[in-house]
Parts: C-alpha cells; structure tokens; sequence
C-alpha cells in the first residue's frame, strides 16, 4: 500500500527503466512513487532462486549497454553495483573442435588462426571500425532524438546539430554506419571473413531478440547495437551483475529509495486517471486512486497507449503507428540448475572457456536454417543458443560444486503454427537440451532442475507484448526518430502530464536505462519551463 | 632470484608465466591472462596472495615491549597478547622509517613484518634491555586469504577464525600443520594473513585453496594486491613515502601526521614513553608545522570523460596503477600537491588516486584538478578530495 494518496510523479512499472526514471525524478526532489504489478521489481531484469540455492536470471542475463553515467549520477556503487567480467566466448562447432576467444590479443589471433590467418587479422581491423562507428553514434544513444515533425525552433536546432555531427565524421566511418543501418549482418561478415564458425559467432549479435536471419536486411542494426555498450571502457565486451540482472534492479531500487523514492509491489495499475486531456493520477487495480500531476509508463508502447489510457483520447496517426508496431518475441529461455560443469570433450578439463558466453552457431547457415523454421511459425530443430554458467563467474549463484546455466534460445516464435506454447513448452525445452547433449555428451545427466521461459511467459510475467524483448522490435522504422512513433519520440504523449520511459523509447531495448533517464529529463525540462 | 615456501603452487597456478621480483624473491604479477579475473575473485568471493616476501623478524625475552614500546610511533603497550597493530617507525627527526604490522603473540614475544630489513637497525637500539631479534624471514611462508568469502572459507579448515576479531590472530592447525593466522590483510576487507612454517606452506595452499574449490576462490598477484591496496588507501613504500633513511633531501621525507596518521599520537599527553621521534611528533602536533597531507581524490568522470571526448577519444579507464608522480593544481593552475598513486577503480567504478596536498586543500570536498596524459598532451581534470579509504565494508571490522 503507498504511504499517501498524493505524489509530485507516478511511474507505472518497476523494470529496470521505470527504476532509473523513479531515481532521477526523486533525485529531482519530486515526492516520486513507483508502481509494480508483481511481488518483486526488475521487470524482465530480476533472479530468483527457483530450485533451492540456485538463482536463476529468468530473462535478461548479462549486462553491457547500461548507460554509464546512470551509475555514476545514481550513485550506484554504493548501493551494491558490481560487475563481474566474462572475458570469455567459446564457440562449439559440429566436428568438436571449437574456437575461444579470450581477454588477449595475440592469443586470439592465434586461436583464430587455426581456423583462417585471414580472419585472424581481419577481425581487429572490424572491431576497430566496428568501434569507430559505435563511438560516432554514442552521442545519439545518450541524447533525446529530435522531433521530426516539430517546427519549434529548438527542435529544427537540434536537426542542425545532428546534421552537422553526422557531417563532421570520417567518411569510411559514416559509409559503415550506414552498412550497418541498412545491410544485413551476412552482407557486412561476408566482406571480412571466410570462416565459418567466426561468422556465426559474430552474427549471433545480428539476430538477438529479432524476427531476423544472419542474411535478413536490418541485422546489421542489430548487430551494431549489441556493440554499443561498454565494460569498464572496452567496446562491446559484456559481464555479470553480482547476483544476476535481478541484483541490478536490486540495487536501483535501493538508489531510487536512497533519494526518496517510493517503491510499492503487488500494485496492479488499471488506468491512467486524465481529466481535461491532463493526466491526473492512477487508478490501481484494487480500486484506489493517487494522484500526480506526472505519470509515467514504464511499460510497452502498446500498454502505455492502449491499455492505461483509452485509444480515443489519443490522436489517429500515434494510434495507428503504435497499432503497427511490430513486437516480434522469437526468443526464449530454458534455465538449469547442474550438478556439475558440462564437459566438452575437446577441451578436456579446462574451466576457463566457461568464463563468458558459450555461444551455439556454428555458422550462419546454422542460424539461417534456424531462422527458417521460425519463419514459419515452428520453433527451430537446432536452435542458436546463447549460454552462460553464470556460476562459474558469480559462485554465489549455486551451491558450491554445482552450476546455473541460462540459455537464451531462438527461434521460438510467439505465434506458433497449429499449435500453442502450453502445449509445447516441454518439448520445446526437450529439444534445447537435446541440443546441448550434441556438443556437451552427458549434459542430461547433469540437469537438476530447468526453467522454460516461452514468449508467451514473458508476456504473461513481464507484460512485455508478445514477448517481444526489446518492447518493439529493432527496425529502422521503430528506432530513434520514430521509437515509438514518429512525433512522439520524447517521451511526451499527447495527454499532458504522461509521460513513456520503457524500452520501447529511445534508446531503449536491452538493459539500458537511457529511456528512464532520458525521460526523467525531459519531465524535469517540462517542468522547469512551466514554472 | 630466491623462491618462497609457496613456490611449487604459485607456479603451478601462473598462467601467465609474469613473475615481479619483490625483496629478492620471485613473487606472481597475475595468474589469470585478464587480471580482473583474480581481482574480482578477490571483491566478490576470495582470493590468496603469497607476502612471504616480507621481511619477518622475531622480538622476543623479558624486555622486547620495552624495545618496541621505544622504538615504535604507536603505542605497542596498548596490543595485548593475541593482537596485532598497524605501527610505524620514525627518525628521531620524526620522519618516517617505515611502516609494518606487529603480532603480539605473548607477553614477551612479537612477530614484525616489514617491507625493508630491519635487524640491525632494531638492534641498534636494545641497550641494556633483556631481548633478542631474530630474522625468521625464511623460517615462515605468510599467506593472505582476503575478501567476503574468506571467513567461510578458513573457517572449515580452522573454527577459531569465526569469532576472531579485527586485527586479533590465534594459533591454529591447518590439516597438520601448526599456524598463526591473524585477521589483517592489504586489501581492506575481510581478510588473514595464515603464518606456516616454510615445509608446512604447500600443505596449507594445497588446504586453503581446497576449502576455497567452488567458492570462487583463487589466488591473486602483485598487480592486483597493488589495485586493492589503492582502494583501500593503504601506504606504500617508495610509491606513497620514501623511508627517511635513503632520502636526499627532506621534501622526500614525511611525517606520520602528513601521511594520515596523527590518529596514532591522540593520547600523546597520557602516553609517558620515551619512544624515537617524540620531541618532532610533539612539536609537530603543536605548531601545525605539517607541510603536507595525504588525502584521497576522486576524480570527476564527467570532467574526465570530457577532456578525453573533446580530443575524439573515448575515455580510457585503465585499472593498472599508475605509481609515480601526477601534479595536482589548484584553480590558479599553481601546483598545490601530487598524487603518488591514481588507478580506474573496476569495483568503484571511477578513478582515484592517493594525493600529497597542501594542508590547506586537504578539507574533504576541496576541489582541485590533476593532470592526466591525454593524446600524448596533459590536461587538467576535476577532482575532489576526500577522506581514505574508498573503499572500506562494514564487514572487514564486523
């Protein structure tokens, strides 16, 4: 139960967005309260210990693309912020050798070498322009797009400054960016490589969470967002939260906290209450009404417009463009609890190639053929998985001795034909572990306990439409300008005083955070012009 | 080079094939290839370091308190038998010998670790006194097993370390073998320090790293000890002060005041020892003549990462210690300290460093600026100083 019945700014939806807009809002000083349906905030970032000992990252897994300064301006270091590296990523193929990548340079060229001396050198050369481009977008990533429609003077200004940061790169690094917005990941690793298992390492990251195939147009955004993020510096590099992404939410929750902000669970929002075309509070499910003169949704683009508030209120091109958002959930996960490390026979009793991710793409027909059967609406034979035993990286995430391992698993499209996810959930899980056993031989006996997450679970425990885990697919069409609809990517909405943070707005998707804090700045702007 | 009583594990253990030599011995620099592999073992769960490097000598016979209440800054009358103190020792100038921690384990026996020799220096100064030195650095392998994890750990090879206390230690066995281990450590968290006989010091690795299979421990080097002690704003020799003994001149020289520890004269005027340096540590307490205070910085990462952004480069954020001189400048641009230590903090996640300031700016929250190289140029970043440790959880005393 809140406290009060009255707040400066309500934000509806405890993920990791609606905690970061909570925190700056009350690091603001408005009397902030956040609102979250289930019994524990995080969202799709949250552990829990399914099996007893076992802490299982149900969703989100690995943490890059957080914005930085929200640690610092959060003060989150206080709070518990650890993250803990996986310098690792180990690449299993059909004929059981491999390919390791690892924290050094020569031993990689090496490594990579045994497969092609070609690649081997290439790959630095395509991470260093791969970065040069990252570096040039990162200024949008961290700043609220411009309003295309908007004839404001200080929104046509901002045109300009994007214009004129866009002129001012180097053209080999604008003619890549423009590759990567526009290309497929196969049509850019096609230019640098000849081996299979490095391209399919690598286009893994142009298909993640995307309706896409390695040769699909528009995996090269998806590949070049997987690279936006950062580790202490290094480009692209990834590592664990202590205790999981759910020990990040955490940790939000306790800065939110520490400046004021007020966390209430198991509090359902039916509406946004509006009068005058004014956003006047929320009313909860249970039947109480609060109310703030801010209300912000941290949930999709379809709940914030559809379901908080009526449709009929809002104008018909933001309707119709939410309407045709494309929320394409293909992924899903299944967890488990081991009773010991898998083995891979090639790498006899080594350790260390778990340090990371273990990445199942062998190539990127591999991931094309997996693709293929999601396409169709079936969940892939073989799929591409993206694994980690996350207890080999943060021991308190099992007992000692034993493991969790979470895998992250396309496709698995939300609209399955001829049949449903209840139906076929186990056998779904059947044929991710049948999987595992190919390249792990005795991973079976090792399995404890395992937890399937289909799309549809998503969308039923995390409110995210069709499992879509980006809340609105990575198109060009639905990014920055237009991220969730064109005109309406500034976190406003056309009722005054509501307000979107989630990852369907810019730059949202992923663990990110710049939409919560994005938005918090621009209420706090709104606010401090209407003074 | 010589080799320690842990040799055989820590080479077995070294994937690096990176060795540092420390007192003449060959001590591992990292075992992982990623160091922060080991460091976040030691942040996050627990990790060994072998200081059998240390020099280690034996004070022992009816009058040893006596030689060390008189040659020690601190007040070694206050440690009790099954404690330990974090002393120092000073010129009679009042300037810094050096620094070391002292197990007492009787009435009449002490242990002292120190990172200089210091046998004939003690010995100069028994007197008449009934003791006797003794140099036992060979005699014991020390091995530090520090961070969260390390209670749980040590506490399924020896109970007594459940309820000991900061900076107490007790005998104990490890398996066979007769040890001391003492709550103290250089990482500033949770932490012991195991004293084994130099033949027993494999049995007690092979022990601990054991008790540790599954629990992330793993054993960490000299770069990572160098990284925790910065954060846990722990002096350094030769880095943070030079010994009084081999300096030229005096602005090498500093006082315990200036370093940060005039928290160990407090009782000065109830403390009746005639102990070396007294007369410069009183008039030093009475005049305010300290020239200097050492403080800890951190840097402001929006002015950090601005001064890297406006040159085209993204900010680097480098955890390797930088262990030599950066000018720290006040906002007239005149030069108003240095920092002698300055690392990226991957647990605290910004940089910090350990700075010499005029007394003046030493007030927590003073604003300064340091350089840093940017693009081969140096530039001026924002910094705040602050009190050390940064880096300082409630369970390394709990």
């Amino acid at each position: 139960m809140p406290k009060r019945t009255s707040y400066d700014a309500i934000v509806i939806g405890g993920g990791h967005n609606g905690l970061v807009n909570g925190a700056y809002l009350a690091k603001e000083g408005l009397d902030t309260l956040i609102l979250e349906k289930r019994q524990l905030v995080g969202g799709a970032a949250i552990t829990e210990e399914l099996h007893p000992g076992f802490q299982f990252t149900t969703f989100s897994y690995a943490l890059s693309l957080l914005r930085p300064d929200i640690i610092q301006d959060l003060d989150l270091v206080s709070h518990g912020f650890m993250i803990l590296p996986m310098p690792y990523s180990f690449a299993p193929m059909e004929n059981g050798d491999y390919l390791l990548t690892g924290p050094d340079r020569y031993l990689n060229h090496r490594e990579i070498a045994r497969h092609s001396a070609r690649d081997a050198e290439r790959l630095e050369e395509y991470e260093h322009l791969q970065d040069m481009v990252v570096q040039a977008v990162k200024p949008l990533m961290d700043s609220i797009p411009p309003n295309l429609y908007s004839k404001e003077p200080e929104e046509l200004a901002r045109m300009v400054a994007l214009g004129r940061h866009l002129g001012s790169l180097d053209h080999a690094v604008l003619h890549e960016l423009v590759r990567f917005l526009t290309g497929s990941a196969a049509d850019i690793l096609d230019d640098y490589f000849e081996t299979d298992i490095l391209k399919g390492l690598l286009a893994s990251s142009g298909i993640i969470g995307s309706n896409l195939g390695p040769r699909s147009q528009g995996s090269g955004l998806v590949l070049l967002y997987h690279r936006m993020g950062e580790y202490d510096g290094l480009f692209g590099t990834w590592g664990f939260h202590k205790g999981g992404t759910g020990g990040f939410t955490q940790v939000l929750a306790k800065a939110a906290e520490a400046f004021g902000a007020e966390i209430v669970t198991d509090a359902p929002v039916a509406e946004v209450v509006t009068s005058n075309g004014k956003a006047t509070g929320v009313m909860l499910e249970d039947g109480i009404e609060l109310d703030a003169s801010i209300v912000v949704s941290a949930l999709d683009p379809r709940r914030t417009f559809f379901e908080l508030v009526d449709r009929r209120e809002l104008p018909t091109d933001l309707v119709d463009s939410v309407e045709r958002m494309k929320f394409t959930g293909t992924a899903a996960k299944v967890n488990f609890a081991l009773d010991g490390l898998p083995r891979y026979p090639a790498m006899g009793d080594r350790e260390d190639h778990f340090r990371g991710f273990i990445n199942i793409a062998p190539s990127m027909d591999y991931i094309e053929h997996a693709f293929d059967e999601g396409k169709y609406g079936w969940y892939s034979a073989n799929p591409y998985i993206d694994a980690t035993l996350q207890s080999v990286v943060d021991p308190d995430m099992a007992p000692p001795g034993k493991h969790v391992m979470s895998c992250f698993v396309q496709y698995a499209p939300y609209h399955l034909r001829e049949s449903d996810w209840d139906t076929e959930r186990d056998r779904f899980a059947d044929t991710v572990q049948a999987t595992l056993e190919r390249f792990f031989p005795g991973f079976g006996d090792l399995v404890l306990h395992r937890e399937i997450v289909t799309p549809l679970d998503i969308e039923r425990t995390v409110g995210l439409t069709q499992g879509d885990i980006f809340a609105g697919a990575f198109l060009a069409p639905q990014m920055y300008f237009f991220r969730p609809a064109p005109g309406w990517n500034q976190y406003r909405t056309p009722i005054d005083g509501y307000y979107q943070c989630g990852s369907g707005t810019h730059p949202g998707g992923g663990v990110v955070g710049g939409p919560g804090k994005l938005a918090a700045s621009q209420i706090i702007n709104d606010r401090r012009a209407a003074e | 080079m010589l080799t320690t009583p842990f040799h055989e594990r820590t080479s077995a253990a070294n994937e690096t094939g990176l060795w540092s030599h420390w007192a003449g011995h060959l001590v591992v620099t990292k075992y992982q290839i990623d160091e922060k592999v080991e460091y976040f073992a030691l942040r996050n769960a627990a990790g060994v370091l072998d200081t059998s490097a240390l020099f280690k000598y034996r004070i022992y016979g009816r009058d040893a308190e006596r030689l060390l209440s008189g040659v020690l800054a601190r007040d070694i009358r206050k440690c009790r038998p099954g404690r330990a103190q974090y002393t120092m020792w000073c010129d009679d100038r009042g300037f810094l010998i050096e620094d070391g921690v002292v197990l007492r384990t009787s009435s009449d026996e002490f242990l002292l670790t120190s990172a200089e020799p210091n046998l004939a220096y003690l010995e100069s100064m028994i007197g008449g006194d009934q003791v006797a030195v003794e140099n036992i650095t060979d005699r014991y392998g020390i091995l530090a097993v520090q961070g969260p994890a390390s209670r749980t750990i040590l506490s399924t090879l020896a109970p007594e370390v459940e309820d000991l206390r900061f900076f107490a230690l007790t005998p104990a066995k490890i398996g066979d073998a007769s040890v001391i281990i003492s709550r103290t450590g250089y990482t500033g968290d949770l932490g012991y320090e195991i004293w084994a006989d130099a033949a027993d010091a494999t049995d007690v690795w092979d022990a601990v790293t054991a008790a540790g299979a599954g629990r992330g421990l793993l054993p960490y080097g000299s770069l990572v000890m160098h990284m925790a002690r910065i954060e846990a704003g722990l002096l350094l020799i030769d880095v943070d002060y030079e010994t009084s003994r081999f300096a030229w001149i005096d602005e090498q020289r500093a006082t315990p005041i200036e370093l940060g520890y005039g928290w160990m004269f407090k009782r000065l005027d109830r403390d009746d020892r005639a102990f070396v340096g007294r007369g410069a540590i009183e008039r030093e307490l009475a005049d305010g003549s300290s020239r200097f205070r050492l403080v800890g910085l951190d840097i402001d990462w929006r002015s950090y990462q601005r001064a890297h952004l406006d040159v085209g480069l993204p900010p680097i954020k480098d955890h390797v210690p930088v262990e030599w001189a950066l000018m720290v400048y006040d906002d007239a641009r005149r030069v108003v300290g240095h920092a002698s230590s300055f690392l990226y903090s991957p647990l605290l996640q910004r940089h910090i460093a350990i700075a010499r300031l005029s007394p003046a700016l030493a007030a927590p929250g003073t604003r300064v600026r340091i350089e840093v190289t940017i693009n081969n140029l140096n530039y001026l970043v924002d910094a705040a100083t602050r009190r050390l440790p940064f880096f300082n959880p409630a369970r390394k005393t709990a």
